[in-house]
């Protein structure tokens, strides 16, 4: 495989699975938001 | 005006599992890693990346925010999403194309769906065992021939076809909670059997190199898709394609992505949610979908092959031979896997497609999501068996072209026109960020507002008046030179007119061509009369909910 090849294989495969891996974190680690919310699994959770 | 339309979404994972599995679809493994080939290889990335920031990111922001603004009003489908936002009453019908869309997209992608169905059924009992290459491309073509039994059982495309569709169909009278349930188990998985055939893809090497083709080695395959041909950045078709692939992947001008969002409520966030599910996207497609179909084919029959012959196609005419060369037990599991992720990749799309149409009946007319869900099914069939027993005669082409690719920019240039220049900027980007659970750069409101919508207007006109043999350059110097503008005859343009079919027709000598070329202007003909006829029968229903509106509005005023 040629140096520019795995160059651009890396840069543009990282920065998706940076991202995709920044958001998802960001999503997994926000607390909720107070009911009512859009999403019906936590209505019964306490507060 | 109240909704009858209680649903709500689990979760939030599944809210965007579920818009992931909307966006990622057989494209992401098909049609990606081709248009990268052709289009200068790694330097493709570059407008592809430019025109997600530019084009993708903003209009999935547009549709999750006018989406959540339609649900505040009960409105969860585009006609009356659009008329909340627009004063005057055309832009209802604006609205249809995201209810039409969905309908004659679902009539030929289940179909495709059901060749996935067909082809686990088919690794599974061993069809492909000792067939040579020739032998397994053959058995394509006698699947999608409705006349000819691949397995004994009369029809079976038909039967295959039902089967998927009444599946879609059963999953959709489940409601929200049946499309979010099957998003939870079908994207990880879809993740996991891509991220095993990649691994395999990696590993190949040269181990698949035979005597007749010494020199296949799957790294020529990786090293031909990656390696950066920066001439390519300065031909217009690079850009356009790229511009393509990003609004095609991204399922954006559906009005899927709108009838999800107007399930949220207006303080929760759309502006996380819409990137982390771009994202996952870009990550399957990117990242998954670079390093299946082009390593494992370039392994086993090498670069020369793959130049010559890539193409979507070689997911079922390729793939199960190539699957053979790991021993039978290993193929089975590979043809699982493989046919078992675009499956999956597949039905969470079409799924989607299912909820507007559902959406809007429930909206304007109470009914309940059973209804709702056997209506469309109905629907999907009829205006679906014809692309099954013509598929030969180009009525599943025609409804991918006008439904499938036209509409889908049509109507992403007009809903962002509304959302700029009518709903405005401002009110807008307030959409967009309330309740969002991230800073979103403000660098997207003024791309949404200067750039977006001439982007989506370069695709629109590149379509329309594609020049021959997309040279664009070439065609500028004509133009430039007095010569005039030769289209070519993928342009919308000529399109209209049958231009290739009437083409052929006329150089044709023999009389059986000639027959069959008739026969498919014939039947392209009806299939863009049943197109019509939907999209009026759709409009009818608005109007019908228009008036109904009216007179509860009048009946509520007394």
């Amino acid at each position: 495989m040629n140096t520019s090849a795995l160059i651009t294989l890396l840069l543009a495969q990282g920065i998706v699975i940076a991202f995709t891996a920044y958001f998802f974190w960001k999503v997994l680690t926000t607390p909720q938001k107070s009911e009512p919310d859009s999403y019906a699994d936590n209505d019964n959770q306490a507060r | 005006m109240t909704s009858a339309n209680n649903e709500a979404w689990g979760s939030r994972i599944g809210l965007i599992l579920a818009m992931a599995g909307n966006a990622v679809g057989l494209g992401n493994f098909l049609r990606f890693p081709v248009q990268a080939i052709q289009n200068g290889g790694g330097a493709f990335l570059i407008p592809y990346f430019v025109c997600f920031l530019l084009m993708g990111i903003p209009l999935l922001l547009i549709e999750w925010s006018t989406g959540r603004f339609g649900g505040k009003n009960g409105n969860h489908s585009t006609p009356y999403i659009l008329d909340s936002m627009a004063s005057g009453r055309f832009w209802k019908y604006v609205g249809v194309f995201g209810i039409w869309t969905n309908i004659a997209v679902a009539a030929y992608y289940c179909y495709i769906e059901s060749w996935t169905m067909a082809y686990v059924f088919h690794s599974v009992i061993g069809t492909f065992v000792g067939k040579t290459q020739a032998e397994v491309a053959a058995f394509f073509g006698s699947y999608t021939d409705v006349m000819q039994s691949t397995t004994g059982i009369p029809y079976e495309a038909i039967i295959f076809y039902v089967i998927c569709l009444g599946l879609n169909t059963y999953i959709l009278s489940r409601g929200l909670s049946g499309v979010e349930k099957v998003a939870k188990v079908g994207m990880p998985l879809l993740i996991l059997f891509g991220v095993i055939l990649a691994l395999r893809g990696i590993t190949l090497g040269t181990s698949g190199a035979t005597e007749a083709i010494p020199n296949a080695n799957a790294w020529d395959g990786i090293n031909f898709l990656w390696t950066p041909q920066f001439s390519s950045l300065t031909d217009p078709k690079v850009w356009l394609a790229a511009a393509g692939q990003i609004f095609f992947t991204l399922s954006v001008g559906m009005g899927t992505i709108h009838c999800y969002a107007a399930y949220l409520k207006s303080k929760d966030d759309i502006a996380l949610n819409a990137f982390s599910a771009g994202f996952m996207n870009e990550f399957v497609e990117v990242v998954l979908g670079s390093m299946i179909v082009i390593p494992i084919a370039a392994g086993y029959l090498g670069l020369d092959w793959v130049k010559a012959n890539a193409g979507f196609g070689m997911a079922f005419q390729t793939m199960p031979y190539l699957f053979q060369q790991w021993g039978t037990v290993l193929a089975a599991i590979a043809g699982v896997m493989w046919f078992g992720l675009l499956f999956f990749a597949g039905i969470t799309s079409s799924l989607a497609m299912g909820t507007p149409w559902m959406g809007f009946m429930t909206d304007e007319f109470g009914w309940n999501r059973k209804s709702g869900a056997y209506s469309f099914g109905l629907l999907v069939l009829i205006l679906g068996l014809p692309t099954v027993l013509l598929f030969n005669y180009g009525v599943f082409d025609e409804y991918d072209y006008w439904a499938g690719t036209v509409a889908l920019v049509v109507f992403a240039l007009l809903e962002t026109f509304v959302f700029v220049w009518i709903f405005g900027i401002n009110r807008g980007w307030q959409e967009i960020t309330t309740g969002a659970d991230m800073k979103v750069p403000v660098f997207f409101k003024y791309v949404i507002k200067y750039i977006t919508p001439y982007l989506l207007l370069f695709v629109f006109l590149g379509s329309l008046i594609t020049p021959k043999g997309k040279d664009w350059s070439g065609a500028f110097n004509n133009l430039l030179n007095g010569n005039g503008w030769a289209l070519d005859n993928a342009s919308i343009i000529k399109q209209i007119g049958l231009a290739d079919l009437h083409e052929q027709l006329a150089a044709a000598t023999d009389a059986a061509v000639i027959a069959n070329l008739e026969d498919k202007i014939f039947y392209v003909t009806i299939a863009r009369l049943l197109l019509l006829l939907l999209f009026v029968g759709i409009s009818a229903v608005v109007y019908i909910a228009y008036k109904k509106r009216l007179t509860e509005r009048l009946k509520n005023n007394l």
